[in-house]
């Protein structure tokens, strides 16, 4: 088990180490550079500053001496400074991390609390006529393109009802309450939710329809236990395990779902942070961005793994690869 | 093939939107206006009988908008979801076919890519200024050139559901007797799959490009949203979009057009690629 878990933990590392110097080799690709920026702002500077600046910020080195420079300032804990806020790169990415883990957190209950009774109740009949409006509603929860759903709330909510806030973290002017942050949060994870929601939900009902089928099920009916018994205890536990491999699997589209819709609604978290970095030639920012993305979709997966080998004794993980 | 009502209506929609897509300059024709004219005298119109749609932010007519930005939305999917399943075919048959060593590498880097948070790095792929690796500046600013990028760069991402589609189908085929016999009869592995192998595991493949159609007019609606995909002034439903949100206050009508056809073209693509699963796989049949 231990075993398993650093190899993974290597492998993860391997996979963010590739990551970084593939991303490092693009950022450096994006238009314009950092130092053309800056002195576009300022008439005054003379080629002999320009070239200064590069010195100083080691933009005159190849790009593979930078990449190694960064590395190694990186792994004593130096992640560089941000171009946009004029801050060290850590401190951003600390005060942007809870608010999106505040919003995946939250969706991700909201959608698990609708997942799970919609998926029993479509499975308790397959094909029955609840079973097709589910399955209905899940294909419009999959197919809808989540930027435009976010649209649809915000006309709706905020410009035809006026009941909610059409973006942003908090009201200007007034105090900043608990409440009036939860009033900002509603659209964000309703959006989000609306976005894995269906998949969720498909994946469990599947899963289910597969465990009914089971030997044990029947078992479990003969001997005359309720439906919801049978369903809660004997079905729904089994069906669990392939669902929270595909749920590590699907972190990776809820960490693509915040960046849209933090964006959209204004919500300064990672996803809304990265993509401004991207956009604001923030080398340093979106880098260290993109890795900590990575590294939680990552993390989401193996999590995943190893609740999976909990949830069910007949598997383990040994170091010789008995997976 | 169980055809129900949904799999017609969408079947059915997704051949009006690709004939109205298609006859876009008919209907420009028809309707005596230009799709690019900029009118900022009417600007914003609500519809009337010279616009069907009314107009957008600046004064162009709306349906007409609509309509070639479903040229490029629709192509660019189209194209996009073939060019990625012929690259998951590839690797899946590849994997499958040889096994061990080559399949578990193959198949960790498919993992990989469908785990990790594809729009970021998607959006950093967009954001590459195609000039500084060598493009000439027309060429890397053509409406081709953004057609072309986004098409191989939403296939680099799509093609690992493809890859292990087709690998599960290789698996199970490579042990049939006529695999057996053609190696028997001592042909070489690259004919076997292809001639034997993949023919075999058309069906998969059908029902991998489908639903990467949806999936790829999805990323290709986000990314050109954001700026990234395909720029303005050529329309696309993603790019349309991008304006609306600023004049949400204004003209909420013009947000909801754009998003409604993405949504029915993806909404019906994912429920042909259904249909089709469950017509073309014997195993759908038991388990419902």
């Amino acid at each position: 088990m231990l075993g398993y878990l650093v190899g993974r933990l290597l492998q993860a590392l391997t996979v963010l180490l590739l990551l970084s110097a593939a991303t490092y080799g693009l950022l450096g690709l994006m238009p314009g550079d950092p130092i053309d920026l800056m002195s576009g702002a300022n008439p005054d500077i003379t080629p002999a500053d320009i070239a200064r600046l590069k010195a100083l910020h080691g933009l005159d080195q190849p790009i593979w001496s930078r990449y190694l420079a960064w590395v190694s300032a990186a792994l004593q804990g130096d992640f560089g400074y941000s171009r946009l806020y004029a801050q060290p790169v850590l401190d951003i990415v600390a005060d942007r991390l809870p608010v999106t883990l505040m919003l995946i957190g939250v969706s991700l209950v909201v959608a698990l609390a609708i997942a799970f009774p919609a998926a029993m109740f479509a499975a308790r009949n397959p094909g029955g006529l609840a079973d097709r409006a589910i399955n209905l509603v899940c294909f419009a929860g999959i197919s809808v393109p989540p930027f435009w759903l976010a649209l649809l709330l915000i006309i709706l909510f905020a410009v035809i009802l006026g009941w909610l806030p059409a973006g942003g973290m908090a009201s200007t002017g007034g105090e900043a309450s608990t409440l009036d942050r939860l009033r900002h949060l509603i659209l964000p994870v309703a959006t989000l939710t609306a976005a894995t929601v269906a998949a969720y939900t498909r994946h469990l009902r599947a899963a289910l329809i597969e465990v009914l089928s089971e030997d044990y099920v029947r078992t479990a009916r003969a001997k005359g236990l309720s439906e919801h018994r049978v369903m809660t205890r004997h079905a729904l536990r089994n069906a669990l395990l392939p669902v929270v491999t595909l749920l590590g699997l699907d972190f990776g589209a809820l960490v693509s779902g915040a960046l849209i819709t933090e964006t959209m609604f204004a919500q300064l978290g990672m996803g809304k942070m990265i993509y401004d970095a991207i956009m604001g030639n923030d080398y340093n920012l979106a880098l260290v961005g993109l890795l900590v993305a990575a590294g939680a979709t990552l993390l989401g997966s193996l999590l995943a793994d190893l609740a999976y080998a909990r949830l069910d004794p007949r598997i383990s993980y040994r170091a010789d690869g008995g997976s | 093939m169980r055809a129900t009502l949904a799999t017609w209506v969408a079947g059915g929609l997704l051949a009006v939107l690709a004939m109205a897509a298609v006859t876009a300059p008919l209907a420009e024709l028809a309707m005596g206006l230009d799709a690019q004219a900029v009118d900022l005298f009417s600007r914003l119109q609500p519809p009337s009988p010279a616009h069907p749609l009314g107009t957008d932010e600046l004064g162009r007519d709306l349906l007409l908008r609509l309509l070639y930005g479903g040229q490029v939305s629709l192509a660019v999917g189209l194209a996009a979801a073939v060019v990625a399943s012929a690259i998951g075919t590839g690797i899946g048959l590849a994997a499958g076919y040889l096994g061990g060593r080559v399949d578990a590498v193959l198949m960790r880097v498919a993992d990989g890519v469908i785990a990790l948070p594809l729009l970021p790095l998607l959006i950093v792929l967009a954001a590459v200024d195609l000039t500084k690796l060598g493009f000439p500046p027309d060429a890397a600013q053509s409406e081709l050139t953004a057609i072309a990028r986004l098409v191989i760069l939403v296939s680099l991402v799509g093609w690992p559901v493809t890859a292990r589609l087709v690998r599960a189908a290789t698996l199970s085929l490579r042990r049939r007797e006529f695999v057996e016999a053609a190696r028997a009869l001592g042909f070489s592995p690259l004919r076997i799959a292809l001639r034997h192998v993949l023919p075999n595991a058309a069906a998969p493949i059908l029902v991998a490009t489908t639903l990467a159609v949806g999936n790829v007019v999805l990323f290709e609606s986000v990314l050109s949203f954001l700026g990234l995909g395909i720029r303005p002034p050529t329309p696309s439903w993603g790019n349309m979009l991008t304006g609306a949100q600023e004049l949400i206050w204004e003209d909420p009508r013009l947000a909801i057009w754009p998003g409604l056809l993405i949504f029915l073209t993806v909404v019906s693509v994912n429920l042909l690629g259904d249909a089709l699963r469950d017509a073309l796989d014997p195993r759908a049949l038991t388990r419902r």
